[in-house]
């Protein structure tokens, strides 16, 4: 397991730094002069000049990102910022804060959307999608089934609109989305946070709906289930000590893809309930042309997913003995 | 006992009941060609579901093909403001006068508040864009990532392991994320930084950036199948009689990779119409005076507490086209795969 883990950590790194390196070029090495689309429509040279001389980017690329992979594990000085401390992933142009301390400020926002509605959508669509599968070919299997297909098709930015409307500013059940930090109201935080919650999980739950239900009608077709039922153990032991544990390693891998994405930045969600996560600050950055806060965030949502594409490895192989880490 | 299985060696027919059935049914004739393709086509005729949202899919495509007709006929377009020559269509406020929006027999779905815009004409031009790109996207991104994932598989060795590697790196990135971080470079390559980026060149970065994050998936897929395939005797076959890489990759590779291919298709177009209409809402795709999805669900979300009728016309029509088109896709999965279960 630990060399496992060794070994993972290592390849994510190489993958962490690609990504880096492609997006570094690809970002400043294009035509458009970053100092120049940092710097917006009027612009004087002395302006120009400054910016340059901040960035650094009067050097050639490959010295550029030499500098700025030195700032993330050693620190950098900056010429118009002073020293940024060891993980320096440089200042962000729009309003020259750094970018580290930005994206940490907005963190919690993120991954309070992400964890709740993560909650709420495994627990849905898993529970939707045992019954299902128990109950198959029954009305509560079709109705489940159908539910999923439809929600699977509903998009963010329309129903998350439809859902303000109705249950915030029609019928007033709910509270406008807004945030505030668990530690300062829970209470407050949950209620806040509800809506985007139910609204994410109802497109989300879908997916873990027909999975889980898919999944389960295999496994209690397999052997294994069939003689644990003529060893004579209840139905209801079979399902929740067999069934269910052979059932959810292809679940376990689709929700970490599904919570990398949701903390790499869920976007059109914060954007449609007006939050200010991650997700919206690299919608703000990519109209502000601010490509240090960009790199930010992107690094965030890839590593988000690399680390969670080794968090899927690990637990595949603790739920399933089957599997070996080699 | 396990009863006996068919090897995956037999042919389609005989594991087929339904086709069974119809061989001995009065009207199939004994001279009919059973293609693989004609026995697919068979399934899913029978599929009631299928059919239907094959039905609704076509009807999105030709409305969107046929728009400037349709607009011609009912006689308005999706860029006069036509609140501007006559104020009495809103009210003070910049809404809709009228009832549900301001619909009436002249403006079929009513009028777009504050521009005063026609909401039937904008939608249909809408469609009309969203589909154009989604579709583009789609046929590049199968035509790059069979190109890709067949050479690699087929070549093996070390192209096939760079291949696979950058696959690895393609399918970590942050995906929605890069769409929309690359747009502004992408028009930063041809448009100076103070002008207005033509709507041509966003739908053709729309187009490039899609599909360059998009052929990673259907590579990784094609390749797998092609490592089975290559060792497979009709390749070795064709070799020994001289077959040139060429003929090999078109003539007895690609005819049995239509059914993976067309099934990836399916799931890409949806997503990429959802996709390009979630671009356009974040402000980074189509933008304003062209008529789009997105667009107008971000008009839409403008003053949706206000006028609620305006964003249900281009959101509910978003949700039946998804959704029959995923239906369409499932009923074309099983017509075309019938041992695979979903």
């Amino acid at each position: 397991m630990f060399r496992f883990l060794v070994r993972r950590a290592l390849g994510a790194l190489v993958i962490l730094l690609i990504i880096s390196a492609v997006t570094f070029w690809l970002f400043y090495a294009i035509p458009r002069d970053p100092a120049t689309m940092s710097c917006g429509k009027n612009c004087t040279p002395d302006m120009l000049e400054q910016i340059r001389k901040n960035l650094g980017i009067d050097h050639p690329v490959p010295v550029q990102y030499w500098d700025w992979l030195k700032g993330v594990f050693v620190g950098r000085d900056y010429a118009g910022f002073g020293h940024c401390d060891a993980p320096c992933f440089g200042y962000s142009f729009a309003n020259r804060e750094p970018v580290l301390g930005t994206i940490l400020d907005r963190l919690p926002l993120t991954l309070s959307l992400a964890f709740g509605s993560a909650v709420v959508f495994l627990i849905f669509g898993i529970g939707t999608g045992m019954i299902a599968a128990v109950k198959q070919g029954k009305w509560q299997d079709k109705v489940a089934s159908s539910a999923s297909l439809v929600a699977s098709s509903l998009q963010i930015y329309f129903v998350g609109y439809v859902a303000m409307y109705f249950l915030v500013a029609k019928l007033g059940i709910l509270d406008n989305p807004s945030y505030t930090p668990l530690t300062e109201n829970p209470a407050e935080w949950a209620s806040g946070l509800l809506l985007p919650w139910l609204v994410l999980a109802l497109i989300w739950t879908a997916n873990y709906t027909r999975m889980t239900r898919s999944q389960l009608v295999e496994t209690l077709s397999e052997d294994y289930v069939r003689t644990a039922r003529a060893k004579g153990m209840s139905s209801r032991n079979v399902f929740f000590r067999f069934a269910w544990r052979g059932a959810m390693g292809p679940i376990v891998t689709i929700f970490g893809i599904d919570l990398a994405t949701l903390i790499g930045g869920a976007m059109i969600t914060e954007y449609t309930f007006s939050l200010q996560g991650v997700g919206r600050l690299a919608v703000d950055s990519v109209e502000k042309s601010d490509l240090p806060m960009l790199l930010g965030v992107t690094l965030l949502a890839a590593g988000a997913i690399v680390i969670f594409n080794i968090a899927v490895d690990a637990v595949y192989a603790l739920i399933d003995p089957r599997i070996r880490l080699a | 006992m396990t009863p006996p299985t068919p090897s995956p060696a037999a042919p389609l027919e005989v594991t087929d009941e339904s086709v069974e059935k119809s061989i001995t049914s009065p009207d199939s004739k004994g001279s009919e060609s059973r293609s693989p393709g004609r026995l697919a086509w068979r399934r899913f005729k029978r599929d009631r579901t299928g059919v239907i949202s094959a039905c609704i899919v076509i009807f999105f495509f030709v409305i969107a093909i046929a728009a400037p007709l349709i607009a011609k006929l009912y006689g308005k377009n999706p860029y006069t403001t036509y609140a501007s020559a006559r104020p009495e269509l809103l009210d003070d406020f910049s809404y809709p006068a009228g009832a549900n929006g301001g619909m009436s027999s002249e403006f079929w779905f009513g009028i777009e508040p504050q521009l005063g815009r026609d909401v039937f004409t904008f939608l249909l031009y809408g469609i009309r864009t969203s589909l154009g790109i989604a579709l583009a996207a789609t046929i590049l991104t199968c035509v790059a990532g069979i190109i890709i994932g067949v050479t690699a598989g087929y070549l093996g060795g070390r192209t096939d392991y760079f291949v696979s590697r950058i696959i690895d790196i393609v399918l970590s990135f942050p995906s929605t994320l890069f769409f929309i971080a690359f747009m502004p470079v992408v028009y930063g390559l041809f448009v100076a930084p103070d002008d207005n980026v033509p709507t041509w060149l966003i739908a053709v970065s729309l187009i490039v950036v899609l599909s360059a994050f998009g052929w990673a998936s259907i590579a990784r897929l094609l390749r797998g199948q092609v490592l089975g395939l290559r060792e497979r005797e009709f390749v070795e076959a064709a070799k020994v009689t001289g077959a040139s890489p060429m003929r090999i990759v078109f003539k007895e590779l690609l005819p049995n990779l239509w059914t993976p291919i067309i099934i990836q298709a399916t799931l890409m177009l949806p997503a990429y119409v959802t996709a390009e209409a979630g671009l356009a809402f974040l402000g980074v795709g189509i933008t304003d005076p062209t008529p789009d999805w997105g667009v107008m669900i971000g008009r839409g979300a403008q003053f949706y507490s206000q006028d609620f009728t305006f964003m249900l016309f281009p959101g509910l029509s978003m949700v039946i086209f998804v959704l029959a088109f995923n239906l369409l896709g499932d009923s074309v999965r099983d017509a075309l795969d019938p041992k695979s279960k979903r």
